[in-house]
């Protein structure tokens, strides 16, 4: 049975200029763009991460090299997923020591993602600081996270599911609202 | 693409694409193990027991690596160090390590089957570390993580083993694998060490090694296993080196790229030349290397998520 699609919350062009106030922000809060690198969490962190580092050029003719990170090995439910999770590469080709990360996801939900990624990162040096990039941010945290940024603030209900879909991996550019199939 | 076994006990109960499966998780360690902090949390609070009942350092400690690295505690046992030079029986030694609550217990023992036995009756997953001559499934992996890095596919590559293969699980482990992902496969050595039941999984017997190398794509050489009496099955070891031991002008016959494996340890100027272990074309370190990669993906893929059903 097909998920139902409740709601179509984005398109390409709002996705676009959500990206673009994010950007313009983070380029106001960080007087020094150069120690910046950007942080993508697997899968649609990175496209978004590739996005963000594309502006900043544009805007500002600075590189800032994105790197991509897997968190499987430092989910915290492991004892508790039925389902086995392939882990995939973390690729991040420069030092993090010292350097203000901008981690980047699609979905800011629990938090627990988050909390992972920060662990992982630590273990590769001592950042800076880290600021937090979501394109939705849609409640419901478990831990104290929040995002520096957010393209998005999207009440929703705990059964909902919100699907962000990029050009890159999914043909199109939008952020659905969803529900599993089986409930009333 | 998932994996769903609960235990490692060979390569032969293994599908292709689990193998595949293996080999790619085994990619996203190996980058674990250049970082500067060679640690992840992912098997925290999960206690493994290396259970040794053969001497070995190179699989007891790629696989303590493995375990560490992956933050899982292990605790090493071995046969002289333990009761079963008391005169504990197989069984009892795993029941009574298995009232401590481990989550794994990694196994090599000589029979051949004693990790399949073990499965039987033991609540844990156990993991093959190598039983008699039957099947050392973790080399074969390795050894397969190592072709594919340097190869790119098995489709009709040329792989020849020589030497010992009677009493070599790591041949067996590399048949099968290899085998099942579409390679060519060439048994060289002595006549009383090959057996020739073998070619029932699709392999290939030369007693010339001239010949088999012509055209391979890689070499595995195994070592002669003096501790098992091979002694006596070939007149001598200078007779066994004239005929089979790996030198650079029997390589010149293999393809220009071909690679030159061991799974160790080698003794020098018997199977294989000192200069043909430290050339450029050999892989040999690289293997043990990637062993520590390889051993992180299967603890994971059997000791990650929640408990499965086992098959095996």
């Amino acid at each position: 049975m097909e998920e139902k699609i409740k709601a179509r919350i984005m398109d390409s062009r709002k996705i676009k200029k959500a990206l673009h106030r994010m950007t313009t922000e983070i380029i106001e809060r960080n007087r020094n763009l150069k120690n910046l690198v950007i942080v993508g969490i697997r899968t649609r962190g990175i496209y978004i991460g590739k996005r963000i580092s594309k502006l900043i050029k544009e805007f500002e003719k600075i590189d800032i090299p994105v790197g991509v990170l897997d968190i499987t090995l430092y989910r915290d439910d492991f004892s508790e997923s039925e389902a086995q999770h392939m882990v995939k590469k973390t690729e991040i080709s420069f030092p993090v020591a010292k350097k203000d990360i901008l981690l980047i996801d699609d979905v800011l939900f629990t938090g627990r993602t988050i909390r992972a990624a920060m662990d992982s990162l630590i273990d590769l040096g001592r950042p800076k600081t880290i600021q937090l990039l979501v394109l939705i941010d849609r409640g419901h945290r478990e831990l104290p996270i929040r995002a520096d940024y957010a393209g998005k603030f999207l009440p929703t209900s705990k059964r909902e599911i919100v699907q962000v879909r990029l050009k890159e991996i999914d043909n199109s550019d939008e952020v659905l609202i969803t529900e599993p199939p089986g409930i009333k | 693409m998932a994996f769903k076994h609960k235990h490692l006990l060979g390569i032969q109960n293994l599908t292709s694409s689990e193998i595949t499966t293996v080999l790619d998780t085994a990619e996203s360690f190996f980058e674990v193990s250049t970082r500067e902090v060679k640690k992840v949390p992912t098997l925290r609070g999960k206690t493994i027991i290396n259970l040794f009942f053969e001497p070995s350092t190179r699989t007891r400690s790629s696989f303590e690596l493995a375990a560490k690295r992956l933050s899982a505690d292990i605790i090493n046992f071995n046969l002289n160090a333990s009761s079963a030079a008391k005169g504990e029986s197989f069984k009892d030694t795993i029941l009574n390590l298995e009232a401590m609550n481990p989550d794994a217990i990694i196994i090599r023992h000589s029979c051949s089957g004693a990790t399949h036995y073990a499965a039987t009756f033991s609540q844990s997953n156990i993991i093959n570390a190598g039983d008699g001559f039957h099947e050392h499934p973790t080399q074969a992996l390795l050894d397969a993580f190592t072709i594919r890095e340097k190869k790119k596919s098995f489709k009709g590559l040329k792989v020849v083993i020589v030497g010992d293969i009677l009493h070599s699980r790591v041949a067996r482990s590399n048949i099968f694998l290899l085998r099942k992902m579409g390679a060519r496969v060439i048994l060289v050595g002595p006549p009383p060490l090959l057996p020739e039941e073998l070619t029932q999984f699709g392999v290939e017997i030369d007693f010339n090694l001239d010949r088999a190398v012509e055209g391979a794509d890689v070499i595995m050489m195994l070592r002669i296993q003096l501790e098992r009496q091979a002694k006596n099955f070939f007149p001598s070891i200078r007779e066994y080196r004239n005929l089979y031991s790996l030198t650079a002008q029997r390589f010149q016959r293999a393809k220009k790229n071909a690679i030159i494996m061991h799974p160790g340890p080698i003794n020098r100027g018997v199977e294989i030349s000192a200069d043909m272990a430290d050339c450029a074309k050999s892989v040999i370190l690289k293997q043990v290397e990637n062993g520590v990669a390889v051993r992180m993906a299967v603890l994971y893929l059997l000791l990650g998520g929640k408990e499965r059903e086992g098959t095996d």
